[in-house]
């Protein structure tokens, strides 16, 4: 804050001492609705939003500069924490980026199990988003009942990847682990607990005349205006913008799936609600269609110079030793280069740039992610609107300060 | 000499002791009711939302599954720190928690919660007020509640206490004058102003077979008093004034009792509204075909109760009654999504109170048509 600011700042705090009516609200980093960690400074007058000041940096933990100091395989479990609620995307993500600088491409079944994880990681987020948005605006019970969905798809996550919201699932050139041999049938039964619940939100929300008239017109973008903001993700489609990476760049095997990208067309709140809910039914037949599919085989890159060598040739091979050791200790070591990979995370655009200095250690780092030009827009979103419009429009960008700020 | 000052005195004397028994016994089951409430709500949301709800609370490992919470959040209250914010109004400060809860606790004495008791030949009516004009002090001291949340948080000097206290009061204001006027069609057919009149108005069957309660005449207005008094205790989906996830609230800087009291004004709003509705439109202690001397069936049989049997049964009735609007007034709030001010303003002044206009237009109309 400039000194001209803050003295105007104190200024207009006294009610005494309001000018025209104008007050300055400094809502958050400790408000209910910003998740303790984004600060927006408020001008209103009487309940209408003047002007606002969104300031971020809370929750920056400097997860580039450490990704610089550490092997490509130790940065998984640091890309966990970009975007807390679909871990899994990131872990995909970040694999998908180093892969293709090594120039590599993993085996069909890892390929079909990154598709299945990263879906479901996309379900668990438009639950929170869903669940939480409803939530702040007083809808309690829905978000319970969302929730309860959450939880019985972390617990498959749990399952499959040893962790619930850090489960640093993938390694380079493959995954820690292989599905659990009834990953399809406890998949079936989540899918059952989440239609149900699916279902009552639905019914508590999408005809509610209360919640329809919150979320109706506002927060409203326009398809230039987000495309100016470079919005992604659902906010984006409910622009009325059919922007998907999964569609417009396939990566891994999205292109052997049948399944619709929604497309909203007012830009509002009600649109972006729509949106991730159809899309939630659209991950779901997506892996639904992956299980099917699914081929055998291993699911890791057979490659000494990539993934580990399982443990028992470690023990009777000296090829398999000394690979062991040198990935453990020096890393996966990619050509000099430079490799930007984006996949779609559940807010939109999440992607890597990645520079190799050809050592074991990335030289540089870098996050796209998809909160950031989003609550970079918030200002933009708000402004005019009534207080309580800021409720539902920042719940449904959906900001996570693990990614937004790194 | 005392036996003779009681002589020449015993009818106010006998007055005032049967209603400082009656307020002291109403007051604590009142407060009783209300301590049970602050636990059937999070029960209550607990169930409808898939949890257990409290349950940890126990006196030598008795818990009750979480009877003891009330007792517990009530110690917590009066132990916390009683903070007051540097620039608060320190008077204004304190005075408006006590705004807050007294005009809501006084508002009982008008609500008959029994027809009479007949106690050694003394005739107890089981109301502690009796008013011919008591509807129109109900509306004036439920008016009175405004200045708790206005004080409370324009003293708080916080904005967003400040911007709380303002919807309050616009809240408030508004929804008074709906609430008012869905109860003037009550007053045209009952012909009285007085609750325990009316309530006995409401014992007359209707069509020979209907109990005749107030939502059987007026229905319209039912529903237009049910929305205005959730908006007056100010719950969801009218929680503007607090909206937790908005602006907090106009008691956000009130801490241990002081905030306890605004909290327990608003959980015995509860029963004062549940109280209001089933006194005014649900028949209050009338039991269906049950009169002085017991049960008459519309059907012919009949079955004779003890005096007390009857008093017993109609103030059960009452209290029944008032369980169960209480109950609704829960589920509703674990239900329904809040309203945006604007919203909450037009759904007021464009159609509720054009309805309870309409609905004053009708009844006039229909009570001419019949006379």
């Amino acid at each position: 804050m400039t000194d001209r600011k803050r003295q105007e700042f104190a200024k207009n705090w006294e009610l005494e001492k309001l000018e025209n009516g104008r007050m300055v609200l400094n809502m958050g980093p400790s408000h209910p609705a910003m998740h303790g960690i984004v600060r927006i400074e408020l001008t209103v007058e009487g309940e209408r939003v003047t002007g606002s000041d969104v300031e971020i940096g809370y929750l920056h933990r400097g997860f580039e500069k450490t990704c610089e100091n550490v092997t490509y395989n130790q940065c998984v479990p640091y890309t966990d924490r970009l975007n807390y609620i679909s871990p899994l995307i990131n872990n995909v993500g970040y694999a998908l980026a180093v892969e293709k600088l090594l120039g590599i491409e993993t085996t069909p079944r890892c390929q079909y199990i990154r598709v299945i994880m990263s879906e479901l990681s996309r379900i668990t987020d438009h639950l929170t988003c869903l669940g939480a948005s409803a939530m702040e605006l007083g809808a309690f019970t829905v978000y319970f009942y969302l929730i309860n969905a959450r939880e019985t798809l972390f617990r498959l996550a749990d399952s499959v990847a040893g962790g619930r919201i850090t489960p640093a699932y993938t390694r380079v050139g493959g995954l820690t682990r292989d599905l659990p041999a009834d990953f399809g049938q406890k998949a079936a039964e989540a899918f059952k607990v989440l239609g149900k619940n699916m279902a009552d939100a639905d019914k508590l929300l999408t005809r509610n005349r209360i919640f329809y008239d919150r979320m109706h017109g506002t927060g409203a973008v326009s398809k230039e205006e987000a495309i100016a903001l470079s919005f992604t993700g659902p906010v984006l489609r409910a622009s009325g913008v059919p922007l998907d990476v999964r569609k417009a760049t396939p990566y891994l095997v999205y292109d052997r799936f049948d399944f619709d990208i929604p497309v909203g067309s007012n830009g509002d709140n009600y649109d972006r609600y729509l949106v991730r809910m159809e899309e939630l039914r659209q991950s779901v037949r997506i892996i639904e269609q992956a299980l099917a599919q699914l081929p055998g085989g291993p699911v890791n890159y057979p490659d000494l110079g990539v993934t580990l060598p399982p443990k028992e040739e470690v023990y009777g091979n000296i090829e398999a030793l000394i690979s062991h050791f040198k990935l453990t200790f020096e890393g996966v070591k990619p050509p000099k280069g430079e490799i930007y990979q984006a996949v779609e995370g559940g807010n939109g655009e999440l992607g890597f740039y990645i520079v190799s200095d050809g050592t074991g250690r990335p030289w540089r780092v870098r996050v796209r992610p998809p909160s950031f030009t989003l609550t970079a827009g918030l200002s933009k979103l708000i402004q005019g609107a009534y207080i309580a419009d800021i409720i539902p429009t920042f719940g449904q960008i959906n900001m996570i300060g693990g990614e937004l700020e790194r | 000499m005392i036996a003779q000052f009681y002589q020449a005195h015993s009818d106010i004397l006998l007055f005032a002791g049967a209603a400082a028994v009656k307020v002291l016994v109403l007051l604590n089951v009142i407060m009783g009711f209300t301590a049970l409430l602050t636990l059937a709500e999070r029960k209550v949301s607990a169930l409808m939302q898939d949890r257990i709800g409290p349950n940890r609370a126990s006196v030598f490992g008795f818990a009750f599954d979480g009877l003891f919470h009330p007792v517990a959040d009530g110690i917590k209250m009066l132990v916390k720190e009683d903070f007051v914010p540097a620039k608060a109004e320190k008077l204004l400060f304190t005075l408006a928690p006590f705004f807050a809860l007294v005009p809501v606790l006084a508002l009982f004495a008008f609500i008959p919660f029994g027809d009479y008791v007949m106690v050694f030949g003394y005739q107890l009516d089981l109301q502690i007020a009796q008013m011919p004009l008591s509807l129109f002090f109900v509306l004036a001291f439920s008016g009175l509640a405004i200045y708790g949340v206005f004080l409370g948080g324009w003293a708080s000097k916080n904005n967003f206490a400040l911007l709380g206290a303002m919807r309050g009061v616009a809240q408030m204001v508004s929804y008074e004058v709906v609430l008012g006027l869905t109860l003037v069609g009550l007053m045209m057919i009952f012909g009285t102003a007085g609750l325990q009149d009316m309530v006995r108005a409401q014992g007359r069957l209707l069509f020979g077979f209907l109990p005749g309660w107030g939502v059987f005449y007026q229905p319209v207005a039912f529903v237009l008093f049910l929305t205005a008094a959730i908006a007056e205790n100010k719950r969801t989906p009218f929680d503007l004034v607090e909206g937790e996830s908005e602006i907090i609230g106009y008691f956000m800087e009130y801490s241990s009792m002081r905030f306890g009291a605004f909290m327990f004004a608003e959980f015995i709003e509860i029963i004062l509204v549940s109280m209001l509705a089933t006194t005014l439109f649900f028949g209050g202690w009338q039991v269906p075909w049950l009169y002085d001397t017991g049960f008459i069936f519309p059907w012919g049989s009949t079955l004779p109760l003890n005096h007390y049997l009857v008093a017993a049964l109609q103030t059960g009735a009452f209290a029944a009654k008032t369980v169960f609007f209480s109950w609704f007034l829960l589920v509703v709030r674990w239900t329904l999504p809040r309203f945006r001010f604007d919203q909450l303003m037009a759904l007021c002044w464009k159609v509720l109170l054009p309805l309870a206009l309409l609905n004053i237009l009708v009844t006039g109309a229909v009570l001419t048509a019949l006379k």
